[in-house]
């Protein structure tokens, strides 16, 4: 089962490093991680996406909340939540392809925010799948470079994740 | 925050004026150029000794074994680079059994970090998949603040080992010397008190048991909770085993003790554990080594009840029905006064029955041997130890067979009696874990039950024994091999002996002799008592004996469950 688990963690020297060494020191996969400081300096937010079953999924909370410097850990996918994903695609865009690739874009809520004669940078936010979906949807070939952020997530409605 | 000191002071005095605050006895440590300014200030105090090891894994095992022994927090120092390394091993021992630790670290200089100095590495990244938290000091206005963290951190919640690594420059560098009495941390807050519904829920499973089985590990001794859990084993007349971290925890001469379970455990323990219907687990973690292969133990239907401090224990190898996560004191103390008030008993009938069948197993007295006249055997100078030390010496292990005999035929009736390395199995810990012991307790009888094979991992250590005059009595079990190697050789290998015979051994007689020490060697089953009455005479008191015990070479350490294999599906002496 894919869940998303979002925590705040004290914003110092060899945060991040303590969360990944814990991920591969016990052979637990990760799928995407993203870290920044909140509104907060002195805390980092950190929204890691990993699989597992529900007994890894304990564990990883567990070793989590057990790390010094973590503050709070949530697993989103426990309740109602939200989830996005930033991409920049850089595509070919010449002759007739250069105007079906603008459609696409468009029907895909995509901004290009780089043109030159031959190409575009798109900017695509959305659900993981929405982005693999708009991926799949152009031809291949076309595709210079893709970059993406990982997963954020934040909780629907009141549900929040606060010191 | 409340302060006890105002003083401009630099980055040295600091440290050692914060282990002092903290009322250390002894610092285990090496110097080194990072740590000079240290040492320094060191010469000029006298709050503390400091203790010269020969090499810093032996400094962090002495501060480990000393916190083992007392229940302080261990304090150890070393420089940077090799230093470190060389602690590595140490930290690591004691991360595996939680022990409380504080290891201040030399750096190179802060400006210098990062560009491969001489004797640099990255100390916060090598030890932290082996620590409970690391700190690098950069601004020594931080350095008071980040000791007294160190010092909570260790000795609260799970407890476990604390690095702080201090630059030189920081060493150098003067602020005003403020040391907190406490300090909050939003991030770390342990649970301490059991929740009290699940409290409520254990007890009521407790009473209603039919074949009950308390399983209690490290945690009761680490936890001081030895005393409630006897109680509560009393009140409820309940069996008991003791893990190999929880020896000592539970009277091993009580009759309502069933011994060590586990790997290497008793027969009865094995089968109570195994066909028990409600089983308390308290301090323990239900590991590898303990029950074996958790699909085969959770073929058996019964009821878990889990009391630990730390929550990621629970349910990570084996389900639990109950999960208390608290201090072990604290929630044996609660279900103690729940179990008073209660007006049920656990039903009579039922637990005579359950302890006839258990009688039956333990009729098997799966640890007999037997004994020779003409070869000595490894459990009779065990057994010889304890009668001659009244079963009241602080007694220290290395790792390997000599180490599962001192567990099974040395009686720990009081907890923080055995020293050894469970989690880590680290050999060579057994000579510097004594030191630690005996600087700690240094009217006590002290013996390092050994063999020729870990003994040779820290032997240097026999000079600093004799620097300080620390007079522990060396008991090796010599069988000329790696004997639990050649154990496993002879079951699961077609007693191919690859690289297990220990050729070309010391005469340790004259080893002891030229490191300033007393040596024996003893050949024969008649001399054994006489020697270990001799070692342990008032007139050898004062020395150091290390005592070279010619054992029979083939033993094998019973019973024994197989790796991978069902806690019931024991091989037992009389099997072979």
């Amino acid at each position: 089962m894919r869940h998303i688990i979002s925590l705040l963690m004290e914003n110092e020297a060899g945060a991040l490093s303590r969360v990944a060494g814990l991920f591969s020191a016990r052979a637990y996969n990760i799928e995407s991680l993203t870290v920044a400081p909140t509104e907060d300096a002195t805390l980092s937010r950190m929204t890691i996406v990993t699989t597992g079953s529900e007994e890894i999924i304990e564990q990883i909370t567990k070793q989590l909340n057990k790390l010094v410097d973590v503050i709070k850990v949530m697993d989103l996918t426990e309740g109602s939540h939200i989830e996005r994903e930033l991409m920049l695609v850089k595509v070919k865009a010449v002759g007739l392809g250069r105007e079906e690739m603008k459609r696409t874009a468009d029907i895909f809520r995509g901004r290009i925010i780089d043109v030159t004669d031959a190409t575009y940078t798109i900017e695509l936010t959305g659900t993981g799948s929405k982005l693999d979906a708009f991926l799949e949807a152009i031809d291949p070939a076309l595709i210079i470079e893709t970059v993406r952020t990982g997963a954020s997530g934040i909780g629907r409605g009141e549900r929040s994740l606060k010191v | 925050m409340i302060y006890c000191q105002f003083m401009e002071a630099t980055g040295a005095e600091i440290v050692v004026r914060c282990l002092a605050e903290e009322g250390v006895e002894f610092v285990f440590g090496y110097p080194g150029g990072a740590v000079l300014n240290i040492y320094d200030e060191i010469f000029k105090q006298n709050k503390f000794k400091h203790v010269l090891v020969r090499h810093e894994q032996a400094a962090v095992h002495a501060a480990d074994a000393y916190a083992r022994a007392t229940g302080r927090v261990g304090v150890a120092l070393v420089t940077s680079g090799p230093g470190v390394t060389n602690a590595v091993t140490g930290i690591a021992t004691a991360y595996m059994d939680s022990i409380p630790i504080v290891v201040v670290t030399g750096q190179v200089p802060t400006p210098a970090i990062g560009l491969d100095a001489f004797q640099e590495v990255d100390t916060v990244g090598i030890t932290r998949p082996c620590v409970k938290h690391n700190f690098l000091v950069k601004d020594v206005k931080d350095l008071a603040t980040t000791m007294k963290k160190a010092f909570i951190i260790a000795s609260t919640g799970r407890p476990g080992p604390v690095v702080v690594d201090v630059p030189k420059d920081v060493t150098a560098h003067l602020t005003t010397f403020e040391y907190p009495a406490t300090v909050e941390m939003r991030s770390y807050n342990p649970v301490v008190k059991g929740h009290s519904g699940q409290l409520k829920r254990a007890v009521q499973m407790l009473l209603e048991a039919k074949r009950p089985m308390i399983y209690a590990g490290g945690g009761v001794v680490l936890g001081d909770a030895s005393a409630q859990l006897t109680e509560l084993t009393r009140l409820l007349g309940f069996p008991v085993t003791n893990t190999l971290m929880g020896l000592g925890g539970y009277p091993a001469t009580d009759k309502q003790n069933l011994g060590m379970l586990g790997m290497h455990g008793t027969y009865e323990a094995n089968m109570a554990m195994q066909h028990c219907d409600v089983l308390l687990a308290v301090g323990a973690r239900f590991d590898d080594r303990v029950i074996g292969n958790p699909a085969h133990f959770a073929r058996e239907q019964r009821r878990i009840i889990h009391v630990d401090i730390d929550p990621s224990s629970i349910s990570k190898r084996v389900k639990v029905d109950v999960p208390i996560v608290g201090d072990v004191q604290n929630v044996l103390t609660d279900m103690l006064a729940l179990l008073k008030q209660a007006k049920e008993k656990p039903e009579a009938a039922a637990l005579n029955a359950w302890w006839t069948q258990i009688e039956l197993w333990r009729s098997k007295n799966c640890l007999k041997y037997n004994q020779s006249s003409s070869i000595i055997k490894p459990q009779y100078v065990v057994e010889k130890l304890w009668e001659v030390t009244k079963g009241d010496a602080y007694i220290t292990s290395d790792v390997g067979q000599h180490q599962m005999w001192a567990a099974q035929y040395y009686k720990f009736d009081k907890p923080r009696r055995w020293i050894n390395s469970g989690g880590l199995g680290t050999m060579g810990v057994g000579l510097p874990y004594a030191m630690g012991v005996q600087l700690a307790h240094p009217d006590a009888q002290v013996a390092c039950i050994t063999g020729e094979s870990s003994i040779q991992m820290c032997i240097q250590e026999l000079s600093t024994c004799k620097q300080y005059r620390i007079p522990i009595k060396v008991v090796t079990l010599n069988n000329r091999y790696m004997g639990m190697v050649r154990q496993w050789q002879e079951f699961f290998y077609g007693s191919r002996y690859a690289e297990s015979y220990m050729e070309s051994l010391p005469d340790f007689v004259k080893l002891a002799e030229a490191y300033g020490h007393i040596g024996m060697r003893i050949d024969k089953p008649e001399d054994v008592e006489a020697a270990l009455k001799e070692a342990f005479s008032p007139a050898l008191k004062e020395r150091l004996v290390f005592m070279d015990f010619q054992t029979d070479q083939t033993e094998n350490v019973f019973p024994m469950v197989e790796g991978g294999k069902g806690l019931s599906e024991m091989i037992l002496a009389e099997e072979l």
